[in-house]
């Protein structure tokens, strides 16, 4: 059996889970196993009870009062134990902060090795996946010795491309289980999942570390990761001032300013513009980068755009080679020149 | 407080990566070296937590003698102490780096020197494993917060703050804890030419690199691969602000200008 931890919020199961769960049913045809999942909070049940067209057969909600808030720990405590009693061979998670963090407590409480981000798993015996390192710019092919296989899925993991595999009805060594051999999943996956509770035996040890509130994080402007629209400003823009004819731009196409880590290490803009490999990821529909080399650490951040325009004075600038469009010229004179064609477009003169 | 930063060296890569022949690792041959930018946050939040609290900072790598430079860039930085566990080069899995560090801990321990506070990256930079600081605070049954965006310390308990969604999820944990921060937490001071050359004189204490007891290990790496690229050549709008208009025309097309 694989079990899939799944973040959810009032009921909802989220994206990167639902990534997880494709990666998890893809592999459960592989070796003809059953997918069930895991789900923590007051509305476990709920987000459990919709995830029959995931491909999910069994759920297992845990709801202790305890652990209604996020407790590392602790949900690893309880993911490690209801895994146990269920005998999974493989345990997945979402390649997110939280799912990272908790099956690295799932892997560490157990004793167990841990990948993390991975792709797809290339062979099931012996087991070998394939990772992401340096933010996705280079992959790992590992192999994951283990009598349990704990890893996370990497968020961008291309799981619509997976193909689905037929359930060969073929117990696995890596993952199936002899006696569900053959019986499912239902190609469909349009069963009712049968959601049950877990009640983990947590210690005082496991709980100390948790969510104890909630507090607004104050935020300006459009949110970085979901601009349709970002310019972006590098080493090139040269200080913290020259970045108003930057943030003119943004402003006339209704995006967002983003930079590179010279421009935040420098102190000209606030980290929570960065983008790339230790900053925030962005997938606009334009991405204009401005002074800007395209250092690989960069490059992830902004590999979701879907047209990059660069503008840089060095036409053999990295850049070049990932933007479909650029303009070769001073940011400083090209990016006041693109507003002032905005506004007279728009017949504001 | 006893504040001690864990950091790991790296290439420095620029605008592409090259792998060796034998795809075991990036050819580093003509690359500078550095350690992720979440753990130079670690090490400036140490050297901040010490400046305001007493006690001493240490900084502690696991790699090879050359590691040395940065641990001596972390005391260029302001931490006072520095622990090499020296191999001979390899990469060592997350659980073996792991079990080396609290082994390490136990030979401070027997020198005297207890830790209020363990520090790390979220991430390495290279492997991203996420998980060597979760497994140092089980072995050593301490509390864990990882990806943390701002840390204050009251007393004996350090209050952490991890983004989450559009708010902040707030964490209280008692000293002694396991914390691993992103960059974004404060903005590490450029370290002077007074403290590079301070740092170029201090001693470094090395201990065994110990990679605990045999049991499951890994991932263990069978080779690297760089992800496919799509193809794409690069359309020149133009030079200089003449290509204004091209730029716009494109804008409109794209459908983000209306
Ligand atoms: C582990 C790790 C993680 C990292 N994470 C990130 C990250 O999240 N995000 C990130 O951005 N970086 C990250 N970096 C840093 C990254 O490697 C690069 O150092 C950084 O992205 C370079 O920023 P830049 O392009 O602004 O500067 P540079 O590389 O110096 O490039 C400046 C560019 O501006 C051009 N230019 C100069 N003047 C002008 C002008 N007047 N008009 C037009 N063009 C001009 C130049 O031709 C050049 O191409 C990371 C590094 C490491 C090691
Ligand atoms: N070789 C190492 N030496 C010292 N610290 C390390 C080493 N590898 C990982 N770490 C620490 O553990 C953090 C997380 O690493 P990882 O779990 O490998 O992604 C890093 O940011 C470092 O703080």
């Amino acid at each position: 059996m694989i079990l899939v931890v799944v973040e959810q919020s009032d009921g909802t199961v989220d994206r990167a889970s639902l990534t997880a769960l494709a990666f998890g049913r893809h592999l459960a045809g592989m070796l003809g196993a059953q997918v069930s999942a895991v789900a923590f909070g007051p509305s476990a049940e709920a987000a459990l009870a919709a995830l029959g067209p995931a491909g999910v057969v069994r759920g297992w909600a845990i709801q202790t009062p305890s652990l209604d808030g996020y407790a590392p720990a602790a949900w690893a405590r309880g993911t490690g134990q209801l895994s146990t009693s269920v005998g999974a061979r493989i345990i997945l998670g979402p390649g997110t902060q939280r799912g990272n963090e908790v099956m690295a407590h799932v892997a560490a409480q157990l004793g167990l090795p841990m990948a993390a981000n991975c792709l797809e798993v290339r062979s099931a015996d012996p087991f070998v996946v394939m990772r992401q390192r340096w933010g996705g710019s280079v992959l790992e092919e590992a192999r994951l010795d283990a009598s349990v296989r704990c890893l996370t899925v990497a968020e961008n993991a291309p799981v619509a491309e997976l193909a689905p595999v037929a359930p060969s009805g073929e117990p696995s060594a890596a993952g199936g289980e002899p006696s569900a051999a053959g019986a499912e999943p239902s190609p469909a996956g349009a069963e009712p999942v049968l959601v049950g509770r877990f009640v983990p035996a947590l210690s005082h040890g496991d709980l100390r570390s948790r969510v104890m509130r909630t507090v607004p994080r104050a935020s300006a402007g459009i949110p970085l990761a979901g601009a349709r629209v970002v310019v972006g400003g590098g080493r090139g823009v040269g200080s913290a001032a020259a970045f108003g004819p930057l943030e003119e731009l943004a402003a006339l196409l209704g995006g967002a300013v983003g930079v590179s880590r010279v421009v935040t290490s420098a102190g000209w803009r606030p980290h929570t513009e960065q983008v790339g490999q230790t900053g925030t990821r962005i997938a606009p529909e334009v991405y204009l980068a401005c002074g800007i080399s395209g250092a690989i650490q960069h490059i992830v951040g902004c590999a979701g755009a879907r047209t990059i325009i660069a503008i840089n004075t060095d036409p053999e600038a990295p850049i070049l080679s990932r933007a479909s469009y650029a303009v070769i010229g001073d940011l400083h004179a090209v990016v006041p020149a693109v507003s002032a064609e905005i506004r007279r477009v728009r017949g504001g003169g | 407080m006893n504040v001690l930063v864990c950091v790991k060296r790296v290439p420095q890569t620029g605008g592409s990566v090259v792998l060796t022949d034998d795809g075991q690792d990036i050819d580093t041959r003509y690359a500078a070296f550095t350690v992720s930018p979440h753990e130079e946050c670690a090490v400036e939040e140490a050297v901040r937590l010490v400046e305001a609290g007493g006690g001493t900072s240490t900084v502690l790598t696991l790699g090879p003698d050359m590691a040395v430079e940065q641990l001596r860039d972390a005391m260029a930085a302001g931490i006072e102490r520095a622990i090499l566990l020296e191999t001979d080069g390899r990469e060592w899995d997350p659980v073996a780096t792991a079990a080396a560090i609290v082994s390490a801990l136990a030979a401070e321990r027997a020198a005297g020197i207890e830790y209020d506070l363990l520090l790390f990256g979220n991430e390495a930079a290279d492997t991203g494993d996420y998980q060597v600081p979760v497994r140092v605070a089980t072995a050593l049954d301490l509390p864990c917060v990882t990806g943390v965006k701002a840390l204050r310390i009251e007393g004996d308990i350090a209050e952490a703050r991890v983004e989450a969604g559009d708010g902040w999820d707030v964490f209280e944990v008692p000293l002694p804890a396991v914390v691993s921060v992103r960059e974004g937490i404060n903005l590490p001071r450029y370290p002077s030419v007074p403290g590079r050359l301070r740092a170029k004189k201090r001693e470094i204490i090395r201990y065994p690199a110990d990679p605990g007891p045999a049991g499951p290990t890994g991932p263990a790496k069978v080779r690297l691969h760089l992800p496919r690229e799509q193809q794409r050549s690069v359309e020149i709008l133009g030079r200089g602000p003449e290509a204004a208009p091209a730029v716009v025309a494109l804008l409109l097309r794209l459908g983000v200008l209306s």
